[in-house]
């Protein structure tokens, strides 16, 4: 098997063994480049289907190419969308910088969307290449009555083997892209013709690297107007995927602290 | 290789282990600054949050992300960041040495295909040094790299670096480890991690990255027999699609499965895809596929699929080595879930063989497992075990233990020696003479006259007694005793009720052979327990006479032939049947003889005349006289 097969069998087994395992079970859509591909990764699961309800965590910030792209590709791969609005930014804790707060709003959004449709798992795009506290998260992750992560003291996982018995109250996220890099994504998305949204790729010298909201999310320059000109640009380069994001770079810990309450 | 033609390899999963503090996030930090593979600005960024701690500058810091790590300086979990050489992309795995995160070290190295062990220079082989080299043995890890590092606080030195050297080597041997380099490296300045140290002119081998660039990727299980695990059925059509994964060997279109346990077969009707333009006819090791039967044979998750040659074990008994993580002991008795792939069955700790020490690598007797520890054991389950020994299949051959919701532990599974018959598939071969001709020809019956009483009570003065007039009458006839039995047969068990239970049913398993050959066998063990008399006498079963040697137990004391109840009373004999363990009288034994009452001549004659009765010919059913 080629590498590419490798890490793609690896997400199938991951998410079949989240949908066997866990009762009420949803995929988290961003709309990004990595999560295009967990799309694809579950048709490729389930022969064709997603046979989970997707959801789109909507601050109504995104740019209007992610929503044309969300509402063409959600009636075209048949998938069960939920797009409810995500609490507003008053509700979010208000010691936190600003656009680390502005991004909390998602966090509020899975757990207005565990409580509203009694998820016990969330899959989630992440990958451990991103950010360097994403580096240690579990495939299968337990998250406390509050969806808080206690990074302290995560339970062991090998061999393939997920935790996935928990005590009632708690949810679980599964991570089916944890094992890839951001050049991975590129090279699958290529291989396997999965559409992603145009703000990815270059135009008057500028394109969208890792894929946010408006305003906290910012363009670096590129002249990559192809998947192969972006995958070459990633491997000449070494400037870390998530610099445009203004979230990471507030504060030492303004990304910790976001993930231990609950963010992806 | 181009930087992009790097980047279209498989990433080699390495872990980096050892000691708490003994540098292992540091050497990470510092190769992938000399291999210039760190973000842009991540060395500034680092900078500023060491000058904010008041550190030096903290290479750590790379991989330890959290404010707990950072603040206090030890990694907390287990993390992963991709690097390449100019030879291939590597997935480096970084392992907290501290052994409060045990679990988290094996989170990490269990899925690492080689291993770079780090040691402080100063301090040596140190605790979690040989700890993580013993669980990486178990994990299957056995490609490993030793670092010597601080080698600047040693005044890289060449004879400190020998003495380490050779410890390490001493210890890696002991598990069967060859270290493929032993390097002396300083993780903090540089020196031997991507390029040779000036400070160490005396070492004429590898870098740490050489080293990396010298390991072999782990190959897949192609050529094993079949093992395809199910992991779900899927009925989303009018097709029944059963979804696994292919962990060893191959399988195609048209060929029969046999699914374990149970043993149904059917043939593969179909590989079934989406998105792909030819129809997919065969797949192997690493797949996880979707296929569809041509019969409607029972299947479920679990079940292990073969072709019909070298089809996995199926017994009711495992032996496993164990490393053990529960934060509670794990104790004979305990009942557990083990999973061994998809598959998932309630087991038993029925025995705990040898606790070993992974420190000196010593074994000791015990009834349990402490957190962190590692031992023999075995477990039973009520349904049969589908398993492959982990030396011939480790897909098949490894199995994590589930207790309250968690992985507690991981183990390797092989075949228990106390398997039943009809566990390892026996079928009892018949004599060519058969055990009327033998009787005949003896002149006497083959029997297992089993004497149980306290310590004291006789057991062993009647058994020699009744031995030799038996002998002199012209009688085969053997005794077992425990004093014989335990020197040698049972020289490796103590006196726990689990040992007790495996003495008495080796020694009736003995017996009964013996008696089989026509033999008269007395026995003289306290046997205490009434369910492993009962054990006895289902093992023999015709033939089988239970002797009571009635004796008080304040009779016994007073005897005390051994002098065992006077170190029992002063406390020097654990678990001594009577003091501080239960004796169960029999219920309804087959004979009782009172040597409180009676004289040891009176008593021998009794059981002499009931012994031949009951082994004359033909007088095998005759009543108690």
């Amino acid at each position: 098997m080629k590498d590419l097969d490798i890490l793609e069998m690896r997400s199938v087994y991951i998410l079949r063994e989240a949908f066997r395992t866990i009762p009420r079970l949803a995929m988290l859509w961003s709309i990004g480049k990595d999560s295009n591909v967990m799309i694809w990764l579950a048709k490729k699961a389930f022969l064709g289907r997603v046979p989970f309800p997707v959801v789109h965590l909507d601050t109504g910030k995104e740019f209007p190419e992610t929503y044309a792209f969300r509402d063409r590709y959600a009636a075209e791969w048949d998938l069960d969308l939920i797009a409810d609005a995500c609490p507003p930014i008053e509700e979010v804790d208000a010691t936190l910088p600003p656009a680390t707060r502005f991004a909390a709003r998602k966090t509020l959004g899975v757990k207005q969307a565990v409580a509203r449709y009694g998820f016990d798992g969330i899959i989630a795009g992440i990958r451990r290449d991103e950010q360097s506290t994403r580096a240690k998260e579990r495939v299968f992750s337990p998250r406390g009555e509050t969806g808080q992560w206690d990074f302290r003291d995560q339970p062991p996982e090998f061999w393939d083997h997920y935790n996935v018995e928990f005590p009632p109250g708690t949810h679980l996220r599964v991570h089916p892209l944890l094992h890839w890099t951001e050049v991975d994504i590129w090279r699958y998305t290529q291989r396997e013709n999965i559409p992603t949204v145009p703000l990815y790729f270059a135009r008057d010298g500028k394109r969208y690297r890792s894929l946010g909201e408006e305003g906290i999310t910012f363009p670096i320059d590129s002249e990559a107007t192809t998947i192969d000109a972006i995958i070459a640009e990633l491997s000449a380069s070494r400037a870390p995927e998530r610099a445009g994001r203004a979230m990471d770079h507030e504060a030492e810990d303004s990304f910790e602290r976001l993930r231990v309450e609950g963010y992806m | 290789m181009t930087a992009e033609a790097i980047d279209q390899t498989r990433p080699l999963p390495i872990v980096i282990v050892g000691h708490v503090d003994h540098g292992k996030s540091t050497l990470i930090g510092r190769l992938l600054h000399e291999t210039d593979s760190l973000p842009d600005g991540k060395v500034e960024q680092i900078k500023a949050d060491s000058d904010r701690r008041g550190m030096p500058f903290e290479w750590s810091f790379v991989m330890d992300a959290l404010q707990v790590e950072r603040d206090q300086g030890i990694t907390v979990d287990s993390s992963q960041i991709w690097f390449s050489t100019t030879a291939r992309r590597y997935v480096i795995i970084d392992a907290p040495g501290h052994k409060e995160f045990l679990k988290n070290m094996i989170t990490g190295a269990a899925s690492a295909e080689a291993a770079v062990l780090v040691i402080d220079a100063e301090e040596g082989v140190s605790e979690q040094t040989r700890r993580h080299a013993f669980l990486l043995n178990l994990l299957g890890v056995s490609q490993v790299a030793v670092a010597i590092n601080k080698m600047d606080l040693v005044n890289n030195g060449e004879s400190r670096f020998e003495e380490v050297s050779i410890a390490i080597r001493d210890f890696l041997g002991g598990i069967g480890i060859e270290p493929s380099a032993v390097i002396p490296v300083s993780a903090r300045h540089g020196g031997n991690i991507a390029a040779p140290g000036a400070q160490t002119p005396w070492y004429a081998g590898p870098t740490v990255a050489e080293a990396l660039d010298a390991f072999v990727p782990r190959a897949a299980s192609f050529d094993r027999p079949l093992r395809f695990l199910v992991q779900d059925l899927y009925k989303f059509d009018e097709r029944r699609l059963i979804a696994g994964r292919v962990e060893c060997g191959r399988l195609k279109v048209g060929d029969t499965l046999r699914f374990a346990p149970g043993g149904a077969s059917a043939r593969i009707a179909s590989i079934e895809t989406w998105n792909r333009d030819t129809p997919q006819i065969s797949a192997a090791a690493g797949q996880s596929i979707a296929i569809t039967l041509d019969d409607d044979i029972f299947v479920e998750r679990g079940h292990v699929a073969t072709l019909r040659d070298a089809p996995p074990r199926e017994t009711h008994a495992v032996a496993a080595r164990l490393f053990w993580l529960g934060r509670t002991p794990l104790a004979v008795g305990d009942q557990l879930k083990l999973k061994i792939g998809t598959s998932e069955y309630t087991v038993v700790l029925e025995s705990v063989q040898r606790v070993i020490d992974s420190q000196d690598l010593h074994h000791t007797e015990g009834s349990q497992v402490e957190r962190n520890g590692f031992a023999d054991v075995t477990f039973r389950s009520r349904s049969k075990i589908a398993f492959d020994p982990f030396a011939e299949n480790p897909a098949t051959g490894r199995a994590v233990l589930v207790r309250d919701y968690q992985i507690v532990g991981g183990c390797l599974l092989e075949e228990t020696h106390t398997v039943t018959a009809e566990d390892r598939n026996l079928t009892a071969v018949s004599h060519a003479v058969g055990r009327d001709e033998r009787t005949r020809a003896n002149g006497h019956d083959g029997a297992v006259i089993w004497l149980t009483g306290l310590s004291g009570a006789g057991k062993s003065t009647l058994a020699m007694a009744l031995e030799r007039q038996l002998f002199d009458r012209g009688h085969l006839v053997y005794v077992l005793d425990g004093d014989n039995v335990r020197g040698g047969l049972n020289g490796d068990l103590g006196f726990s009720a689990e040992d007790r239970a495996e003495n008495i049913r080796r020694v009736a398993e003995a017996a009964k052979l013996f008696a089989d050959a026509g033999l008269v066998v007395v026995t003289a063990f306290i046997s205490p327990y009434r369910t492993d008399r009962r054990l006895a006498r289902e093992i023999v079963g015709e033939g089988f006479h239970e002797v009571f040697v009635k004796a008080d137990l304040s009779v016994c004391e007073e005897r005390d032939p051994k002098g065992l109840y006077t170190k029992a009373r002063a406390g020097h004999i654990p678990a001594f049947t009577g003091v501080s363990d239960p004796y169960e009288e029999p219920v309804e034994p087959d004979l009782v003889v009172d040597t409180v009452e009676r004289s040891a001549e009176a008593c021998t004659a009794d059981l002499l005349r009931f012994v031949e009765d009951r082994i004359k010919i033909s007088g095998r059913r005759a009543a108690v006289p």
